[in-house]
């Protein structure tokens, strides 16, 4: 088995101590690894997620990444312990210029280092290079991914969090974002994702971790799931219909 | 006319350095902090108490009424005034910022403007008071215009400060994190900026401007406790004027409304000058409450 970069333990959280959304969620993603988290609305994808940030109370169980205990790491440090994180909306500052944007991103580097690492970051998405000093709140929504992408990958962290990158594109910009999805796997980057589009997350990653009411109801291979009756019955309207029907939850 | 138009642009310089230590609170810390006007009079007489202590012992300086112990008295009372905004915001902001609403740390401001107003009248007294004794002769200008140099002096500081202030917004790191934080602090975080430090840097650039305006208040004006209380209304209708959080918006809205206040006492009675920022919030309010200048270039949004 591959090395683990992140093991979330029996995890308790919520946006209120009193009120825990995960009830005792388990779930591990290894090195070189994309992994999907699906579910119905209200199943707390997003919350695992916050919550492994450090954006939400965690009143039990713990979080390790890279071998450390990161369960009370404070979001500003995140970065620090190799973790990169993409939220579902607002994930880039809509009143910088995208030049701006990469500047925050990079602003715990050096500044050599922030610069060598911003000008990387064009080189990978030249379409940003062209607009840098624009404001971010006139790209596209695509092109906003893309920044807050090549935002969240300047400190060179080893796993990303990507909460429902695909949340209210077209689907042509979403084939293009998933496209750049696989490339920075390609390039060693650990996954892993929040995402509603059940068959294309199926599609894209390695394993998959099914959630419903708080907790992980079901887990296997990407493989493994598309065969998997339960799954089919839900997301893709009946057991002998996955290619054809939407994969939207 | 011309000379109202001249005493509007002074005042409005005052009332625009501290609305843009009003507007970056508000724009970062997201509520609105009543107990700001009372850091202009803790800055002012700060100075005061400073300039008492050393005496002054130099004579002033060319045409104006003060010398260099009294820019140093600012400098002391800029550092003074910072240490008293950290200490509220420790005491009170912080823990009212972590555990409640927007509206219970607006009513805290109110009860912290209170308190500070009574240790400086218990203090310093009731009775107004200035930093020098000597003698201003205001400079012809233009036919019908007559300024002081203390006044030139004033402007031509805000001038610098505002400049240096939007360099700083744009061009430093820190000034970066504090436009990002006044868009969107979830983020701010997630990008690995400690965000405890830039609202700390937030409280010493704004104590630090009200400060300046405080000294520039007793310098053009008098001084007295109740400077705050008169100055509450201008800077809210300023800062709001502007757009919150923008830093050029506050600027330019302090001087609309020193401009207005001005050039109302030539229509109507000067008792009722103070109720003309009184008007140009409600107007404000109701015709465009995003401000004139809301979400444009140069602030801190």
């Amino acid at each position: 088995m591959s090395e683990v970069l992140l093991r979330v333990t029996d995890l308790v959280a919520g946006y209120r101590p009193d009120l825990p959304i995960l009830h005792g969620i388990n779930l591990h993603v290894g090195a070189g690894e994309m992994v999907t988290i699906v579910g119905p609305n209200g199943a707390g994808k997003s919350t695992l997620i916050k919550a492994v940030a450090g954006l939400l109370t965690i009143t039990g169980g713990h979080v390790e990444a890279m071998g450390h205990d990161i369960t009370k790491v404070p979001t500003e440090k995140l970065g620090e312990a190799g973790i990169a994180y993409v939220p579902q909306v607002a994930n880039v500052f809509t009143t910088l210029t995208i030049d701006e944007n990469l500047r925050l991103g990079a602003a715990a580097l050096d500044r050599p280092l922030a610069a060598r690492r911003i000008e990387e970051a064009y080189q990978r998405f030249p379409a940003l290079k062209s607009h840098r000093n624009h404001k971010a709140r006139a790209l596209s929504g695509g092109q906003r991914q893309m920044l807050a992408f090549a935002r969240s990958l300047l400190c060179a962290p080893r796993l990303l969090m990507l909460d429902e990158p695909s949340a209210g594109l077209s689907p042509l910009i979403v084939q293009e974002v998933f496209t750049e999805l696989r490339a920075l796997m390609k390039s060693g980057l650990t996954i892993l994702m929040v995402e509603q589009n059940v068959k294309a997350a199926l599609a894209i990653s390695d394993r998959t971790y099914v959630f419903a009411e708080g907790q992980n109801r079901i887990d296997g291979t990407s493989e493994e799931l598309t065969q998997n009756q339960e799954i089919r019955a839900i997301y893709f309207g009946n057991a002998g219909a996955g290619n054809s029907a939407s994969g939207d939850s | 006319m011309l000379q109202a138009i001249a005493d509007g642009f002074m005042s409005g310089a005052i009332i625009a350095l501290g609305a843009i230590g009003l507007t970056l609170t508000m724009g970062i810390l997201r509520f609105a902090n009543f107990a700001h006007a009372e850091l202009v009079t803790a800055g002012a007489y700060i100075a005061l108490a400073v300039l008492w202590l050393t005496g002054a012992f130099m004579g002033p300086i060319g045409p104006f009424s003060f010398g260099i112990p009294m820019l140093l008295a600012m400098v002391v009372a800029m550092a003074g005034t910072s240490v008293l905004a950290l200490t509220i915001d420790h005491l009170v902001f912080r823990r009212l910022r972590d555990r409640s609403g927007h509206m219970t740390l607006v009513f805290g401001s109110f009860g912290v403007s209170l308190v500070v107003r009574m240790i400086i009248l218990l203090i310093f007294g009731g009775a107004a008071t200035y930093y020098s004794n000597e003698l201003q002769i205001a400079m012809r200008v233009v036919p019908g215009l007559r300024i002081m140099p203390d006044q030139l002096f004033v402007l031509g500081l805000t001038v610098v400060i505002v400049v240096a202030l939007h360099f700083f917004l744009q061009r430093t790191r820190l000034g970066l994190s504090m436009r990002a934080l006044a868009e969107n602090p979830e983020l701010t975080r997630v990008n690995g900026v400690d965000t405890n430090r830039v609202i700390r840097w937030t409280w010493i650039i704004g104590a630090s401007l009200a400060t300046i305006a405080g000294v520039f208040y007793g310098l053009t004006i008098q001084l007295r406790p109740e400077i705050g209380f008169h100055l509450i209304l201008p800077l809210f209708a300023a800062a709001i004027l502007g757009g919150t959080g923008n830093v050029i918006g506050a600027v330019i809205g302090g001087l609309i409304v020193g401009m207005a206040e001005s050039l109302s006492v030539l229509f109507i009675p000067a008792g009722y000058k103070l109720a003309v920022p009184f008007l140009i919030l409600l107007l404000v309010l109701y015709l465009k409450p995003t401000g004139l200048f809301s979400g444009s270039a140069g602030g801190a949004k």
